[in-house]
């Protein structure tokens, strides 16, 4: 029997150049519900999707604040997203303090990239279980981050991750050219279609599971849960999308199978014609 | 003084060798070698007329518990703690030596002048005639500092370096005015929270380089801060401050001041600053910053008159 | 003897002249930036105003500082003494605020918060913020409140209080007039005193006025402008939805709202 001797510690490569327990970490990822980040010239809208692991129990938060002007959609081990979320608000506050200046989204990005790495190179030490996607208005604009527990991090017009979160990049891929311009509740409408589209086929996006937050130029980052959401979902309707989504679902619906490398590096949306065409369709 | 009974030849090794226990506990300084050998020599042959060896021990030995096994400090004499002491004793700036005058600050509707002379006082003696207090920081900032200038060097240097590493991310984020007068501020609070101040009174003046936006702010070595249309610090406080407030009471007037009314403004108080502060230069540099970043210059008060003042009105006599 | 010149001089005020007597220089950490703050609760709102001038010696530095601040969570401080140990006192407790209400997932109440700034206070018992601090806030209850504090965090919910430069000015006028102290009813002789009636936010505003405009007449540290900061508990816009986030509410369901007038400048 196959057994893997390369997977013992975050900083021994394979003798394929790779190393086992961050691509573990990224797996971790895709146990998480699925998040959705978008991005027009004036706002960034976060949608996840909340579960709960039993009836009994509550929903678990998607959506940390870090700021009035940042905040981060998380996929993965929530608790690690409250180690990285606290020292981004850490950053935050000591930009506040220190200059009077909203930390600059991609300046307390790559401070968590930089903590992240370090995980992957020390002996004892394991990555980060979670990704984060990273939705901040700053001086030059409103920006959309993605973060994953190698260190990696990118900065995206649309972007997803978590549980078949491919079929939301899939979405995203069609329609993210219209961002740009797009109004504030359209760009949440859009999020809402990419998010429904990773759900399981006798689920729908409610006001229990359905979390919103959506920062702007000008406008401090406002978060929508519960009852609140409902106006975004009423929004969304029946319009017909249904049936499109079936359609969908039976062609790309994303595994959290084996992982594709290259594939993942240029999933979601890199720049205006960049994206991934088809990705792992395997079920 | 001694709390158990002892020998005489204690005494006498009391006497003659209450140096202290590092020499007794060699390393440290290779200086001791020879008093150490010395005192090694002297309690074995001295004690050894009435003692075993192994007395000798216990004897110069503590025996009470909270210093059990220790050299005794009526027999070697306190502890020298003295060599743990390697740093200098802290000491706190208690007052300014070398000393810079008033700095100015006159907002205008598209930008900020600012202006301090180069002299440097020490005491009463005109130390330094070439001092330049006015920093640019970054692309539309300048910083000016009266006061210590010892402690406005050093904040220099806490901005140079500020803003070196301000530029390591190299992306679009750049410090401003208000981030730069916001950090100062912090600075000088935090070190009279220390009872160590930077000895400074600090204007800084800035543009907003989108929205051409003016910002003047200031702050002193016990970390005040405030805003205004004009401000000035040192003797300016007192003789700038009433000629800038008739030109700029209020935003509103700053909105309607040129800039060029400004820089005249600002050379009128700095002569009458020349005039009548003993601590002044007759040269100052200067800085203009608008939305298109920073201008800067230096120049000499012009049209003096030293002419006796008799004539003038509001000095000596005169029948109205 | 070498100690004898570090004995208290004889004479106050005599500094040594020559070189070579030690010249010791007092530094002192502290400074008064003058000012006033005025806090009044009433049934259903609050309100703390404050002068906007601040001085240093007979100096004044700037004519518009704001010495009321929002902190967070449908709260207001103001801050009156040294505007530097003030507005540190402020940044420290609207962090506070802010942590808290990220750290819970609700607002702060104002008690909570009243004692929270108290133990900030109290940290710097040896080094204390020299300054005098008003909270306000609507309760659980969305009854105003007002709770004042001495420097080292000793505090006490009041239904008036004055703090700062004319503090002294302004407290009897208050006496008489919210809690209406030396009132009688018409016509009892001196006898019998006027009942205490909970007074609109329109009167209060009145009298916060007149109490400002007569500190500035005899106070030469006040004036330039009036920051008046109220609380009243927030009424739902119209078309605003209909089930709101709890997060959203503040405690005491206050909305904050400044108004900024002018006061004498000489």
């Amino acid at each position: 029997m196959f057994r893997n001797n390369y997977d013992n510690d975050s900083v021994t490569f394979s003798p394929q150049g790779r190393i086992f327990q961050v691509e573990y970490a990224l797996e971790a990822i895709k146990q998480g519900s699925a998040a959705v980040g978008l991005r027009s010239k004036t706002h960034v809208a976060l949608v996840a999707l909340k579960r709960n692991a039993e009836e009994l129990g509550s929903y678990q938060k998607k959506i940390i604040p870090i700021d009035k002007h940042l905040g981060v959609a998380l996929a993965g081990l929530s608790p690690d997203a409250r180690v990285l979320s606290n020292f981004m608000r850490q950053q935050s506050m000591a930009s506040r303090l220190l200059y009077k200046r909203p930390v600059p989204v991609a300046r307390v990005v790559n401070a968590i990239a930089d903590k992240a790495q370090v995980n992957t190179q020390h002996y004892g030490k394991r990555p980060y279980g979670v990704g984060l996607l990273i939705a901040g208005v700053d001086e030059t604009g409103p920006h959309l981050w993605e973060f994953q527990p190698s260190g990696q991090i990118l900065e995206y017009f649309g972007a997803a991750i978590g549980a078949r979160s491919q079929s939301a990049r899939t979405y995203l891929e069609r329609s993210f050219e219209s961002f740009p311009d797009v109004s504030r509740d359209e760009l949440v409408l859009h999020g809402l279609k990419a998010l429904r589209d990773t759900l399981q086929q006798d689920r729908e996006l409610t006001t229990e599971n359905t979390s919103i937050a959506i920062v702007g130029i000008g406008e401090d980052l406002k978060q929508y849960d519960g009852p609140r959401v409902k106006r975004f979902l009423d929004l969304l309707g029946e319009d017909g999308t249904r049936s499109q989504r079936a359609a969908r679902l039976d062609t790309a619906m994303d595994v959290g199978g084996g992982a594709d490398d290259d594939d993942d590096e240029l999933a979601g949306l890199l720049g205006p014609g960049e994206g991934t065409s088809a990705m792992d369709t395997t079920e | 003084m001694h709390r158990t009974g002892l020998s005489l030849g204690i005494h006498q090794l009391e006497h003659t060798q209450p140096s202290s226990r590092l020499n007794h506990h060699h390393h440290h300084h290779s200086t001791t070698t020879a008093s150490t050998n010395y005192l090694h020599t002297l309690s074995s042959s001295h004690l050894s007329q009435h003692h075993q060896d192994l007395q000798i021990e216990s004897i110069t030995m503590n025996q009470f518990p909270h210093g059990w096994g220790r050299p005794r400090d009526d027999v070697y004499g306190a502890y020298d703690n003295s060599y743990l002491n390697e740093s200098q004793p802290i000491t706190h700036t208690q007052r300014p030596i070398v000393t810079g005058t008033s700095v100015l600050g006159v907002k205008f509707k598209d930008g900020v002048i600012i202006a301090a002379d180069n002299i440097a006082s020490y005491g009463s003696l005109a130390r330094y005639d070439n001092v330049e207090r006015l920093l640019q920081v970054g692309t539309h900032t300048v910083v000016g500092a009266g006061g210590d200038i010892s402690d406005m060097q050093y904040l220099h240097l806490l901005l140079d370096n500020l803003l070196i590493k301000e530029q390591y991310p190299a992306d679009d984020h750049q410090l401003y005015a208000p981030q730069v007068h916001t950090y100062i501020s912090r600075v000088l609070y935090q070190r009279r929270n220390k009872f160590d101040p930077l000895w400074n009174s600090i204007l800084t003046a800035g543009a907003d380089p989108k929205t051409s936006e003016p910002f003047l702010s200031y702050v002193d070595l016990k970390g005040t801060t405030y805003s205004a249309p004009a401000l000035a610090t040192g003797y300016g406080a007192h003789l700038a401050i009433p000629i800038l407030r008739r030109h700029v009471a209020d935003e509103e007037a700053v909105s309607n001041l040129t800039q060029e009314d400004a820089q005249k403004l600002v050379e009128e108080c700095m002569k009458v600053l020349w005039y009548r502060d003993a601590r002044s230069g007759v040269k100052y540099s200067w800085a203009i910053i608008t939305k298109d970043g920073v201008t800067t210059g230096s120049k000499e008060i012009e049209n003096q008159s030293w002419k006796f003042a008799e004539m003038i009105k509001g000095y000596g006599a005169q029948n109205i | 003897m070498a100690s004898s010149y570090l004995l208290p001089h004889s004479q106050p005020n005599v500094h040594p002249t020559t070189a070579s007597q030690p010249r010791q220089h007092h530094w002192s950490p502290y400074t008064e930036n003058g000012g006033c703050i005025l806090g009044i609760a009433g049934k259903d709102y609050v309100i703390i105003a404050g002068d906007t001038r601040s001085s240093e010696g007979y100096s004044i530095n700037t004519r518009t500082a704001r010495k009321v601040y929002d902190i967070g969570s449908g709260l207001i401080l103001g801050v009156v003494g040294m505007s530097a140990d003030g507005e540190e006192l402020v940044r420290k407790v609207a962090r506070k605020i802010d942590d808290y209400k990220r750290n819970h997932d609700k607002h702060i109440t104002v008690a909570a918060a009243a004692v929270m700034l108290s133990r900030i206070l109290y940290q710097k018992r040896f080094f204390p913020y020299y300054c005098q601090p008003l909270l306000g806030g609507l309760d659980e209850e969305g009854v105003g409140a007002i709770y004042s504090y001495d420097y080292v965090g000793s505090f006490e919910r009041e239904q008036s209080r004055a703090y700062g430069a004319a503090a002294s000015l302004i407290t009897p006028f208050l006496d008489n007039q919210i809690n209406f102290k030396n009132q009688f009813v018409p016509g009892s002789n001196g006898e019998e005193p006027r009942p205490k009636v909970d007074l609109s936010k329109e009167q209060v505003e009145k009298i916060v006025k007149d109490a400002f405009t007569s500190a500035v007449e005899r106070h030469i540290e006040v004036g330039d402008g009036l920051q008046l900061v109220t609380i009243v508990k927030g009424v739902r816009a119209e078309g605003e939805e209909e089930d709101e986030d709890e997060r959203e509410k503040t405690a005491g369901g206050g909305v904050i709202s400044e108004v900024m007038s002018d006061l004498k400048k000489d």
